[in-house]
């Protein structure tokens, strides 16, 4: 045994002019973060007061970060499929097919896991304990640890670019593909290990969700008048504790398949590989529903407060919630209909997949109706919401097509496939957190990003998703199988063209997300949140100041009916100064976590590349900080009521000098919120 | 009786704080969710029972004997750290540590007998490369045991704080989360012992 396990100096991705440029823009990119960091002399600050921070909102936040720096690489692998096939008509394109596999298989774990996971994670954090009324959620160390073992996974996909080759077993990993008889080196065990980590923080994310949601509710704040966002976060924590395990797991029982030559998934010696497709999709199937339900919470929360109605039909959305949360575990066999299951098994999950279709559709009327007799106002997030409305339902409808196994034995691992996943993943998981970026935005940081680019930035989205994804649909309909390195049917050529400039308008929705983000710092002084209710919002969290006090509420809001701010705005008592504060209690900030986060991440490494003794030191050292930190009996300090009375006095003075709210001149302004709240579907 | 029911009271609310009750409350939680990763290699060990790919079947592999003693002694492990939590609602701290002690010491014994099956197994041809059903077979009981050995930690480690720190609040707060991890393997050992012994010698 070496002892560097079978890392070598030809790891390193000197083989090929494409991989070595990857490796040096992912490494040039890191050494510019840390150049700009000592530039700005922001080291003790990023320390002392981010990395080390137990704040849901600061954690929420940096998942934010985390998730778009992982769009754009997630974006640039997509960006490089799209140029590839879109020339490799009868040429190899410039990609060579070892390559291209290991793009696709990257844009797609990056995608689910690096993007979509901590986008989802990094709003719920910032949001949901505020909408409750609750000054944290309930486990402020773990949840430091979750987002710390994120990174670790997203930082093993990163360094795969740099030392060694990523999986080329694209984002699912199938066995016997997967296993060590057909792809030995190091790309699986990347994926894995990546994967493993960042999934034990997921588990423990829903944990704390679900246990801050039951226990931390502010007073009056009873289950049936949970904002809607915060029951969908209930119903994905749900999932994310009971679907986590199975993807747990399959990839540890791969993992020692790889290693320690088990035979769960072999071909020979007794191995089952459709336990590894059946238990990686009972995590998969409600995994989708984990990213997109959040989504429809935000969308329930943009479309009510930019219609300035009530939410429609509020217990039917929560029922529907609920509806989806539980029909998401039954239907996981429709991603391989044709792998050999009966037609009576496959009648099931084919009936239960369509079935699953009714609670969306209520939701969808929801929304309409919510909009029905509104007075829209089209910022940028309500844009991201109507575009979702419309674009979502098409990708629905081909999902019901897809639901079908007979039209499935047709159509699966063609671009019909890809064309609908991401048709539903992409206005519906991804237009929802960009939407809620940009209505939460002002909340976290005390000013409104720029509308202009915000608008700029949806018209781009919208555009390039048509162009890139509707020739799918075609394309797979002609027969193009799914992750093609080349091809030579002419007829495909001209869709793929398409595709590929659908790519690049996206591309330039990207681009106008940037502007918009540097933009609007550098005109922020313009665009100030003052009061802390930038859209004349309904729901707690609005309450808060912009940026919020560490400890949200200095004192406890008292809930009375749905929509707890807007009938606190309403009945007059939302900026009532108390007249006295009481001393509060908030975690204090440790270094243990991200140190977790750390040697996760060598862990990681050292099981890809078989260090052995690293492994066993990495792991003795995350038991030993487990054990150091449960020593520690006084981990929170309080605030004395005098400092808290100084922030709150502050704000009081603030909201004095200005109007409260900031929505009365906006055009379609519908008036001040009322003691009654508007009756369904009036004017 | 009246004496249990006061014992019951703190035993549920340990500390009694809204603090540690949603500890409490999460680290039940957390025992669902590695409930369902159990549940998964149970049902795995079912898939793969036949798949022997030739090579040797339960009946030829596992020991009654051998089984019934780890059982016993977990059972007993399971009892002692009844006793500890009683004696810790009593504030009783030597006994405590007695029966911590007790536990630890058959809690190793438990573990012993199960590495040295295992040993055995691998020595005579019978480890998890050599078929699809040890596999299973070594990874449903292996993690198992993985948790016994993490609990027996964990165990120490309160040993520790309670020498270092007496019967505080946070310390019994620790103390009743280790026993609800201890009773739960517990409870997933005589599953074990009842799908994958039982079955395989009768
Ligand atoms: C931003 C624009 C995006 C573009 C242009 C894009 C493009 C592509 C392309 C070209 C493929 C390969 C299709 C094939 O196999 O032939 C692909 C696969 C995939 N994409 Fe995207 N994608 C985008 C966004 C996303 C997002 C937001 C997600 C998820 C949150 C996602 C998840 C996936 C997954 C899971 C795969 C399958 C990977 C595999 O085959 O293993 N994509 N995408
Ligand atoms: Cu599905």
């Amino acid at each position: 045994m070496d002892f560097f396990g079978r890392l070598t100096l030809d790891s390193l991705p000197f083989y090929s002019a494409i991989a070595a440029s990857g490796a040096g823009v992912t490494v040039l990119g890191g050494l510019s973060v840390v150049a700009l960091i000592t530039y700005l002399g922001a080291w003790k600050a990023l320390f002392g007061e981010w990395l080390s921070s137990l704040d849901h909102k600061k954690i929420g936040i940096m998942y934010v970060v985390v998730a778009l720096v992982m769009l754009m690489r997630g974006f640039i692998d997509a960006a490089m499929m799209r140029s590839q096939q879109a020339v490799a008509f009868n040429s190899d394109g410039y990609l060579p097919p070892g390559h291209f596999d290991q793009i696709f298989s990257s844009h797609g774990t990056i995608m689910i896991f690096f993007m979509a996971m901590p986008f989802l994670s990094g709003i719920i954090n910032f949001v949901m304990p505020q909408q409750i009324g609750s000054r944290d959620v309930a486990f402020p160390f773990m949840n430091a640890v979750s987002l710390w073992l994120t990174a670790a996974g997203a930082g093993l996909v990163l360094i795969s670019l740099v030392i060694g080759k990523f999986s080329t077993a694209g984002w699912t990993g199938y066995p016997p593909y997967s296993g060590p008889e057909f792809t030995p080196g190091v790309g699986v065990d990347y994926w894995l290990w990546a994967v493993l980590i960042s999934g034990i923080g997921s588990t423990m994310s829903g944990i704390n969700f679900l246990v801050t949601i039951l226990k931390r509710r502010a007073p009056g704040m009873t289950m049936f008048r949970l904002p809607l966002f915060t029951w969908t976060v209930f119903v994905a924590a749900i999932l994310m504790i009971f679907a986590f395990p199975a993807l747990t797991v399959a990839c540890v029982m791969l993992a020692l398949d790889r290693t320690l030559d088990f035979h769960f998934f072999t071909n020979a010696g007794g191995g089952n590989m459709m336990n590894y497709i059946n238990l990686f999709w009972l995590w998969g199937h409600p995994e989708v529903y984990i990213l997109i339900l959040p989504a429809f919470g935000v969308f329930s929360e943009v479309v009510a407060v930019f219609s300035q109605k009530r939410l429609f039909g509020y217990i039917s959305l929560v029922l529907a919630t609920m509806a989806i949360g539980i029909l998401s575990f039954t239907v996981w066999l429709h991603h391989f209909f044709t792998m050999g299951s009966s037609e009576t098994v496959n009648s099931f999950f084919g009936i239960m997949t369509t079935i699953i279709a009714v609670p969306t559709g209520v939701k969808v009327f929801d929304w309409l109706l919510t909009m029905f007799r509104g007075r829209l106002i089209f910022k940028p997030p309500m844009l991201f919401t109507i575009g979702f409305l419309v674009t979502f339902v098409i990708g629905g409808l081909s999902g019901v097509l897809l639901a079908m196994p007979p039209v499935d034995y047709l159509m699966h691992n063609t671009t019909f496939l890809i064309a609908h996943f991401h048709n539903m993943i992409i206005p519906g998981v991804l237009f929802g957190y960009l939407a809620g970026y940009m209505f939460w935005f002002p909340k976290a940081f005390g000013f409104k990003l720029n509308e202009w680019w915000g608008t700029a930035s949806f018209w781009c989205w919208i555009i390039g998703f048509y162009l890139a994804f509707m020739p799918l649909y075609v394309l797979g309909l002609m027969g193009m199988p799914r992750r093609m390195e080349h091809y030579d049917i002419a007829a495909w050529q001209p869709h793929l063209i398409v595709a590929a400039i659908g790519a690049f308008i996206i591309f330039l929705g990207i681009v106008c997300l940037g502007v918009q983000l540097w933009v609007s710092v550098r005109d922020r002084r313009s665009a100030l949140d003052v009061s802390g209710d930038p859209w004349n919002g309904r729901s707690l969290e609005w309450l808060t100041a912009s940026p919020p006090a560490p400890y949200n509420f200095a004192v406890l809001p008292k809930v009375e009916a749905i929509d707890a701010f807007w009938d606190m705005k309403a009945r007059g008592v939302a900026y009532v100064q108390p007249k006295e504060y009481e001393p509060i209690t908030m975690p204090k900030n440790t270094l243990i976590p991200l140190l977790v986060g750390g040697t996760a991440f060598v862990f990681g490494f050292a099981m890809v590349w078989w260090i052995w003794w690293l492994a066993v030191a990495t792991l003795a050292f995350i038991g030993g900080l487990v054990i150091f930190r449960s020593f520690d009996d006084d981990p929170d300090f309080t605030m004395p009521a005098s400092t808290v009375q100084a922030i709150e006095d502050r704000r009081y003075e603030q909201l004095a000098k200005h109007p409260a709210n900031e929505m009365a001149d906006e055009p379609g302004y519908a008036g001040d919120p009322s003691p009654d709240p508007l009756p369904e579907g009036a004017r | 009786m009246s004496m249990a029911s006061a014992t019951d009271a703190t035993l549920v609310h340990p500390g009694g704080s809204p603090e540690t009750e949603e500890k409490a409350f999460g680290f039940w939680i957390y025992l669902m969710s590695d409930a369902i990763i159990f549940a998964l290699l149970f049902m795995t060990y079912l898939v793969m029972f036949g798949n022997t790919a030739g090579g040797p079947e339960a009946k030829d592999v596992f020991s009654l004997e051998r089984a019934a003693a780890e059982t016993f002694l977990l059972l007993m492990s399971s009892t002692t750290f009844g006793m500890a939590s009683i004696a810790a609602a009593r504030a009783d701290r030597e006994r405590v540590v007695m029966w911590l002690v007790v536990t630890v010491a058959l809690g190793l014994g438990f573990i012993f007998l199960e590495f040295s099956e295992f040993r055995g197994m691998i020595a005579e041809g019978a480890g998890p490369s050599r078929s699809g059903f040890l596999s299973a077979f070594f990874t449903l009981v292996g993690t198992h045991g993985l948790h016994v050995s993490i609990g027996l930690i964990w165990i120490v480690t309160m040993l520790a704080q309670i020498g270092m720190k007496g019967l505080s609040v946070p310390v019994l707060s620790r103390l009743y989360r280790l026993g609800l991890f201890w009773h739960f393997l517990d409870i997933i050992w005589v599953a074990i012992f009842s799908i994958v012994y039982l079955p395989g010698l009768l």
